[in-house]
């Protein structure tokens, strides 16, 4: 009877799952295995006059040897870290310094902060690209006017601010929806306790960090994983800014150039898919450690 | 909202002018797009910028339309593309003939609906079967979630461009809709939400008699929608805003997107910003004004979403 | 209550829409289908031709935007003259130099490429040609169309095995400009020889040093955002000293000499030069059309025409100052040779003989024959050929004429056909970047020469 019972319960369950592992299954699993299977080969688009062989792990030992695909990943893991924190803590900040202010003052903040989300990320690099511009920018005519400067900056073109401009871009499109949702959280939090706490003498610091902060841990993980999420779509602002110059390359830009740009180089597809795979690999560990301090808590 | 005592302390008042500079910092590349796109091109080159625009035009925007030109719609016959001689859809209707933006524009509402839609109905059947029933290949299937869910397209990218060409479902909206959908986030989203859902009311609904079905929509659906409208706000920006996707995917101008729109207009030798302000304009105001209309429930939606899950 | 009956509702619009588009193109989202009849409303039933059985009767074409090719205003006309007079519909498509490459590839990863495609031998012959996705047009090019074309321009469109993946339709001399005005302001005109359009090194330093003088800044750029214009930076730095930039024969990569070096050394140290990685080469001439540089290097008879396509007239830039176009500045006694541009179009192997057909129809109405003249026309740039068909081709514009005599005889070699070009581009830019960024020049040349020529080897 009972494994009848976990019969019925697994085919239902298959039967909700099905229409969602279809798309899974079919356009991430799939192509995440052939990417794999490409990996060890030198696949190339010139298949027609290059025949593909297996080259076993040799794509990957050249990755190790090249500076570009090094200097990229640096640059990936650079903006992660510093993106993902200083998001959740500006957001933090900004949700505690709102989420009590009027009903109207306080949409009308949650509004501007989210609006470059709606935006659409080519409609803001746009503009900012114009922003950042080294001769006729805002950002360079305002600062040399405020006497900050007296040379201008040439932001996308110097490799000592590009990465960080597009970090910056990065941020302003990311904090919107940590914002709303820290503003909530804080809403939500259970008074009585803080109440009691402030009848024990609890300072204002004292309450937020032991009483508000764990009862908002659920949304902190949550933004910790959408934010993560996030700086991995940085492409269209590299594609469109600087092309991976200026040091601002970063693998996923890099197996795109890999891909289409190099189309010469013997075995580019299988080089570009071997980038993907390492790069998964990092990705599914990060998730993994993500996750195993999100169960910890 | 009893958040009890408000007091005025150095502290709030600081807090407060510091949000209002970056509130206007935040506002100011939107200001930048709008007031950028009504000036005169001359006054946009001007090595001196001005604040506010010394002189208004539409001029740019003629510019923009009349650079390119689509029919406002075509309607395909269903899976026409499999059978048709050289792959190409069969067309039974197509719209008169107006600037692109604004075919690129429908497109982008359709991908974005379609996805969202699609996204909604298959990640809360899954979230739900992942968080209440007990079956095997459970854990590792959320495990491959989990991992994926972080995953960038690129990596999949020569893959998932063979496979859908094999589809022959290239240079069409389905081929930036369907991977949209396999992201497994909404999977992810769903399941935490589902978790919520007490058991007893599931056995309750079973003894009742109700079939699987009939307890998905009548009791667990009601119970999730608010994650559903936070999964759905979040699938329609990011297929909105996926410009890589709608790169690799989409190959003629009558399919782009409004983003990809833009994005090809800067050309070699030809970086008109008058035009570039224009499209950027014409990208973000539907959108932001979709927003600004149900910016409350954009809002409920979001949080709701977070905090019970 | 209310939001899921919304939501039904849009469920139930969007499915049944998104049926009726399933599989093929998006429709309309919300407003139902319109009123008109299916397959009545199909445009332009009137056209007399029809093409052969054997010939497909659509073709897509993807064009950069070359010259006034890129403008689809200018375009239609003709295109629309070809529908008519051979019964084929042409689905047009505009790519940009910044992702074209991009979308091209893309598209034959997937075996979408389109039919028929316009640019230079650098792509057409160099790398889809090689690499086995082009057609070879070779059977269209008889013994007179040899004699009518251009034998630089043909031969840049022939692969080292003798297969045409590229029928030259128009050339041009890639030079540079000075913004004529500034100049003398600062009061260095007399370095400007208007009758020849050629001057020396000493003439273009003392120049940029009175710009700079004058006005401070930067008078020019070294752009290297991206391979977009590169030409202009590496006709510079080649006719600095006088060098070349590959073997004779167009198998490896020789720009790792003192020549180049010098040069980059000297452009280096030069105030009012600056490398500048976050411009290219579209982005230079829009800071030299507002008056921000003093001169540019991404220059050419299409820019002097209409520069910065802004129609804001000949040769002027927005602020009304007059643009002469120079050759690159040389050595006392040498002669310049300018970046030579060649464009035409080629056709992608499909596999489909029918639209093969079709495509070489849509190649020989643009090349050979008697609308060659007006394709031409649209480009801003000269023809490839002095006849076509019996017609005489040949520009009516006056400053096209001009430019012609003046610059025509210095256009160099085509050498962007040499293996490889499309990584050894990369890296010239790579290179430039890394040298404005303050790096050792000597190490930084042979570096990336070094990954130029092992791009040309694999």
């Amino acid at each position: 009877m009972s494994r009848e019972l976990a019969r019925r319960e697994t085919v239902s369950a298959y039967l909700f799952l099905l229409p969602s592992l279809i798309f899974f299954v079919g356009f991430v699993v799939i192509p995440m295995l052939i990417c794999i299977g490409y990996s060890f080969t030198n696949a190339n688009m010139n298949s027609k006059t290059v025949a593909t062989t297996f080259v076993a792990l040799q794509n990957f030992v050249d990755l190790w040897k090249d500076e570009t695909f090094l200097l990229a990943l640096k640059n990936t893991f650079l903006i992660v870290l510093v993106s993902v924190p200083t998001v959740c803590l500006f957001s933090l900040w900004v949700g505690s310094a709102i989420y009590n202010l009027k009903g109207p003052v306080l949409s009308a903040f949650r509004c501007i902060f989210y609006l470059p989300v709606v935006t659409g990320s080519v409609a803001v690099t746009v503009v900012w690209k114009w922003m950042y511009d080294n001769y006729t920018g805002i950002l360079n005519y305002v600062l040399k006017g405020a006497g900050l400067i007296d040379k201008n900056i040439n932001f996308l073109g110097d490799e000592r601010f590009a990465l960080w401009c597009i970090i910056l871009i990065l941020f302003t499109t990311s904090v919107g929806q940590p914002i709303v949702l820290y503003v909530s959280a804080l809403g939500n939090v259970d008074h009585s306790l803080v109440e009691a706490a402030k009848v024990d003498g609890a300072t204002d610091i004292q309450v937020f960090w032991r009483i508000k902060w764990p009862q908002m841990m659920p949304t902190t993980l949550y933004i910790l994983v959408i934010t993560t999420i996030n700086s991995f779509q940085c492409f269209a602002l590299i594609q469109l800014l600087t092309q991976g110059g200026s040091g601002t390359n970063t693998v996923m830009y890099y197996i795109y150039v890999t891909a289409f740009k190099m189309t010469e180089q013997q075995g580019h597809f299988g080089y570009a898919n071997a980038m993907g795979v390492v790069l998964a690999i990092f990705i599914g560990i990060l998730s993994a450690v993500q996750f195993r301090l999100a169960k910890e808590k | 909202m009893n958040s009890g005592v408000r007091r005025t302390t150095p502290y709030r008042v600081a807090s407060i002018i510091i949000l209002v500079i970056l509130a206007l910092l935040f506002l100011f590349p939107l200001y930048w797009i709008v007031t950028g796109s009504l000036k005169p091109v001359t006054e946009i080159l001007n090595p001196t910028p001005s604040f506010f625009p010394k002189e208004f035009t539409l001029n740019n925007f003629d510019r923009l339309f009349s650079k390119r030109t689509a029919p406002l719609w075509e309607l395909a016959v269903p899976f026409s593309s499999q059978f048709s001689a050289d792959h190409k859809p069969i067309f039974f209707s197509v719209g008169p003939t107006v600037p692109a933006a604004f075919r690129w524009l429908i497109n982008t509402v359709f991908m974005a609906v379609a996805a969202m839609i699609l996204t909604c109905i298959t990640a809360s059947m899954a979230g739900y079967a992942l968080a209440k029933k007990r079956f095997r290949g459970r854990g590792l299937l959320f495990s491959l979630i989990v991992c994926a869910m972080a995953l960038p397209k690129q990596v999949i990218l020569i893959p998932l461009i063979k496979e859908i060409s094999a589809l022959h479902m290239w240079d069409n909206l389905w081929a930036v809709i369907v991977p949209t959908v396999g992201w497994p986030f909404g999977v992810f989203l769903m399941k935490q939400f589902s978790e919520g859902i007490p058991g007893e009311i599931l056995e309750a609904a079973r003894i009742d008699g109700a079939s699987e079905a009939k307890t998905f929509t009548t009791v667990v659906l009601p119970m999730v929608q608010p994650g559903i409208g936070a999964l759905a706000i979040f699938t329609f920006i990011n297929s909105w805003n996926d410009y890589f996707l709608q790169l690799i995917m989409l190959g003629s101008g009558s399919n782009y997107t409004i983003s990809l729109g833009i994005a090809t207009l800067q050309s070699e030798t030809s970086i008109d910003l008058g035009i570039l302000m224009a499209g950027a304009a014409l990208a973000a105001a539907p959108i932001i004004i979709v927003f600004l209309i149900f910016q409350k429930y954009f809002t409920q939606g979001i949080t709701m979403g977070a905090v019970k899950g | 209550m209310k939001l899921r009956k919304t939501l039904a509702m849009l469920l139930a619009t969007t499915m049944v829409v998104g049926l009726a588009a399933c599989g093929s193109k998006p429709s309309e989202p919300v407003s139902s289908t319109p009123a008109a009849p299916p397959a009545a409303s199909t445009p332009a039933a009137s056209t007399p031709a029809a093409p052969a059985d054997n010939v497909a009767d659509s073709i897509t074409v993807w064009v950069y935007p070359v010259g006034g090719w890129g403008d689809e205003a200018k375009v239609k006309p003709l295109i629309d003259k070809f529908t008519a007079d051979t019964g084929i519909k042409v689905n047009m498509e505009w790519l940009a130099y910044a992702d074209g490459d991009d979308k091209v590839n893309s598209a034959l990863t997937g075996d979408n490429a389109p039919d028929v495609i316009m640019e230079g031998p650098e792509r057409l012959v160099a790398n889809w040609g090689v690499n086995g996705h082009m057609v070879d047009l070779s059977d269209m090019i008889d013994a007179t169309d040899r004699q009518e074309i251009l034998p630089a321009a043909l031969e840049a469109g022939t692969s080292a095995d003798g297969k045409v993946y590229l029928y030259p339709m128009f050339n041009v001399a890639h030079c540079m400009a000075v913004n004529y005005t500034a100049v003398k302001e600062a009061g260095a005109e007399a370095n400007i020889d208007l009758e020849t359009r050629t001057w020396t090194v000493e003439q273009f330093d003392a120049t940029v040093k009175a710009l700079h003088d004058k006005f401070g800044g930067t008078v020019a750029a070294v752009y290297c955002a991206g391979q977009g214009g590169d030409q202009g930076t590496r006709e510079l730095i080649r006719n600095r000293y006088g060098t070349k930039l590959t073997n004779a024969e167009h198998t490896a990569y020789t720009w790792n000499t003192p020549e180049v070096i010098n040069a980059l050394t000297d452009l280096k140290n030069m105030p009012g030069i600056e490398f500048d990685a976050s411009l290219a080469g579209g982005d230079e001439i829009a800071k030299f059309y507002q008056g921000v540089l003093k001169m540019a290097f991404c220059w050419n008879a299409a820019q002097q025409l209409d520069p910065n396509s802004a129609g804001t007239g000949e040769g002027k830039t927005l602020t009304g100052d007059e643009i002469v176009y120079m050759c690159f500045p040389t050595q006392e006694g040498k002669q310049p040779e300018e970046g030579s541009g060649v464009w035409g179009l080629g056709a992608f192997d499909t596999g489909d003989d029918a639209r093969i057909a079709a495509a070489k129809q849509f190649i020989k109405y643009m090349c050979d024959s008697e609308n060659c003249a007006q394709a031409g026309d649209i480009s801003n740039f000269f023809s490839c050929r002095s006849m076509a068909e019996g017609v005489e081709i040949k520009s009516s514009n006056p400053l096209l004429v001009e430019y012609y005599s003046k610059m025509m005889p210095y256009m160099g070699e085509y050498y962007q056909i040499t293996k490889g070009w499309a990584g050894a581009r990369t890296e010239w830019w790579n290179m430039l970047q890394r040298v404005g960024a303050g790096d050792d020049i000597a190490e930084t040349v042979a570096k990336y020469e070094a990954n130029a020529n092992a791009a040309a080897a694999g």
